[in-house]
């Protein structure tokens, strides 16, 4: 059913199992008990960044397969994007896999996109079984994006710091596990920023809008919800989108309002800026940390909204500004609440 | 960069970058800029006594011993680099190391190294230039523009 | 005295640097253009020389000392043999510290890999 920009979910399909794969930084954060498998070594003893961003995604989806306990042939699709360019590392992945592929960029919006597509198809019965992954990496992001990993420059107090890492999920028709009831797709917004280091800003009047969207379509509060979550606003975008939700009277503080780049590193002791960001960053936090809380029965209804910066660094060169985008997916335990 | 100023910006958007701009955390500019004096003044004292060494040890005259001293520095810089500790102490350091010789051999080491993995030819030697080379041309070119105006005006060297 | 003069204008061409950095917001490719075609213009003018004598590395290890060195190659062979000496020349002076950077990079990519 459609409603506004928002997709509901009679059938409500199900995550039945996930996995997340994430490197040594990430490992020394304050999630890293919530991760499946932290590696020490950000090069995964590959010869290059991006064949080590490739076995993180792949180990990410393998392994997910083994959680939710189906094997490669019942896969139908798998849709999955990253941020290389021409999506190798999802791309490389689906080759292993054998599988239908649907890749997709939303950059760090990903996850949500890929998994708010995974559950449409499993509703609509175009499926059985979906697996929705995205990967990022540090030093396949920064030598893409910005200066090779070794040059010195002085990164400013607004940079984010893309994660290392990989989150997969397998979302069915049916079986056991948290269920995904809605999601609202994203629009571009774009207010002029154009400082690449300042992606937070660049990214929370998508948040926003998305939210406010979602809320509306579905004639809900926010305090329909145990937790709103952003994908990456990190410590800038975060405080930016506070004011916004002030500023649209969105009464965000009946519910607890966090955002995935602020919970993946600890900001007071790791060099990390104003914090995580990258498509691992929501993955990783929402099938690590978020749905073993609900499982645990501490959540029952998040809405997830993963935030993504659609520049590349030919635009940003060309002097345009950075259009965002932000996808929001509400996931629920099976217990329904009204 | 001379682009960023002809988009038009719309009074939504001019709002909203009023908003950001308030919010976002300032670089510590006054920080920034004693960390700077402090590693550039440093590197640069060093360098002095490099030069120094070169005279007295090497025989070396005072208008060559700049030379080999700055091979030297880009030496230290190009290890240091390959350590993967440059970047590290660039980012507490800033201009401090980025403004001595000392930075553009880092520059130039890191897209070297960087970009192995697409081989020796198309990675490593296409790219090594890639954050150093503006720093060439600009150079260059402005050499060219003052080298021809000496010419023009018929002014004699120095 | 040498020492004390290298420490503080190699300190102050720094910080001319971390400003066109935090304040200009300038990329440090263009913050180091902009020091390096600075350099150039000084010596155009005959005021990077006299630096040199009174701050000795503090003027010459800077990224300006490039731009110097460049201007110097071209107006020396411009001297000596005329207006071809306007190309000739740029690259003469300079010669060491590219040659280095580009040597040292080079055994660098073949021995070193990427720490991230």
């Amino acid at each position: 059913m459609l409603a506004g920009r928002t997709w509901v979910f009679e059938q409500k399909p199900v995550i039945i199992g996930t996995a997340t794969v994430v490197g040594p930084e990430e490992g020394n954060g304050p999630l890293a008990n919530d991760f499946d498998i932290i590696h020490g070594d950000k090069m995964l003893g590959q010869k290059s960044w991006e064949k080590a961003e490739h076995v993180l995604l792949e180990e990410a989806v393998k392994l997910s397969l083994e959680y939710a306990g189906i094997t490669r042939e019942q896969v139908d699709f798998y849709i999955g994007g990253d941020l290389l360019n021409q999506i190798t590392s999802s791309s490389l992945t689906a080759r292993t896999l054998s599988v239908p592929y649907i890749g997709v960029f939303g950059a760090c919006s990903t996850s949500m996109e890929s998994l708010a597509l995974a559950a449409f198809l499993v509703n609509a019965g175009g499926a059985k079984h979906v697996v929705s992954a995205t990967s990022s990496h540090n030093s396949t992001a920064e030598k893409q994006f910005r200066y090779p990993t070794e040059y010195g420059s002085q990164k400013p107090p607004t940079a984010q710091y893309t994660v290392t890492g990989a989150g997969a999920a397998v979302v069915a028709a049916s079986g056991s596990g948290p269920v995904i009831t809605s999601a609202t797709i994203g629009r571009v917004v774009d207010m002029g920023i154009t400082d690449p280091f300042n992606m937070g800003a660049a990214m929370a009047p998508a948040a926003v809008d998305t939210i406010q969207a979602h809320l509306k379509d579905l004639n809900r509060q926010p305090s329909d919800y145990d937790m709103i979550v952003t994908g990456d606003l990190a410590s800038v975008g975060y405080k930016i989108a506070l004011e916004l939700f002030r500023k649209y009277n969105v009464p965000i503080e009946t519910t607890h309002y966090d955002d995935c780049g602020l919970m993946v590193y600890d900001l007071n002791n790791q060099p990390v800026q104003a914090g995580g960001s990258g498509c691992a960053c929501s993955a990783a936090v929402t099938y690590g940390h978020l749905l073993k809380r609900m499982a645990r029965g501490e959540l029952n209804r998040i809405l997830v909204v993963a935030t993504g910066a659609l520049l590349s660094p030919l635009t940003y060169q060309q002097g345009e500004s950075i259009p965002c985008i932000a996808h929001a997916v509400c996931i629920e335990n099976g217990g329904n609440r009204a | 960069m001379a682009n960023k100023n002809t988009k038009k910006v719309t009074p939504t958007q001019k709002e909203y970058q009023d908003l950001a701009k308030r919010i976002e955390p300032k670089r510590p500019v006054f920080k920034n800029c004693a960390r700077a004096f402090l590693v550039g003044g440093s590197i640069c004292l060093f360098g002095q006594v490099l030069q120094e060494m070169f005279m007295h040890y090497f025989h070396f005259d005072q208008s060559k011993a700049g030379n080999p001293t700055v091979a030297c520095l880009i030496f230290i810089s190009v290890v240091l680099t390959s350590f993967g500790v440059y970047d590290n102490f660039a980012q507490w350091a800033g201009a401090g190391s980025a403004v001595p010789v000392t930075g553009f051999a880092n520059a130039m080491a890191s897209a070297a190294i960087e970009y192995r993995s697409e081989g020796l030819v198309l990675g490593t030697g296409s790219n090594m230039f890639k954050l150093a080379g503006s720093v060439i041309v600009f150079g260059t070119f402005t050499a060219f523009v003052v080298g021809l105006i000496y010419l023009i005006f018929g002014i004699s060297g120095g | 005295m040498t020492y004390v003069w290298a420490f503080v204008v190699g300190g102050l061409i720094c910080v001319a640097g971390q400003i066109l950095l935090d304040v200009c917001k300038m990329t440090p490719g263009a913050a180091m253009s902009t020091l390096v075609v600075c350099g150039a213009i000084l010596d155009g003018l005959q005021l990077y020389e006299p630096l040199i004598q009174f701050a000795g590395a503090g003027a010459t290890v800077p990224i300006t000392s490039f731009g110097n060195a460049l201007v110097h190659g071209a107006l020396a062979e411009l001297e000596r043999d005329g207006w071809i000496g306007i190309v000739t020349g740029i690259f003469e002076v300079t010669s060491a510290g590219i040659s280095s950077a580009i040597i040292f990079s080079f055994l660098a990519a073949l021995f070193v890999k990427p720490k991230g």
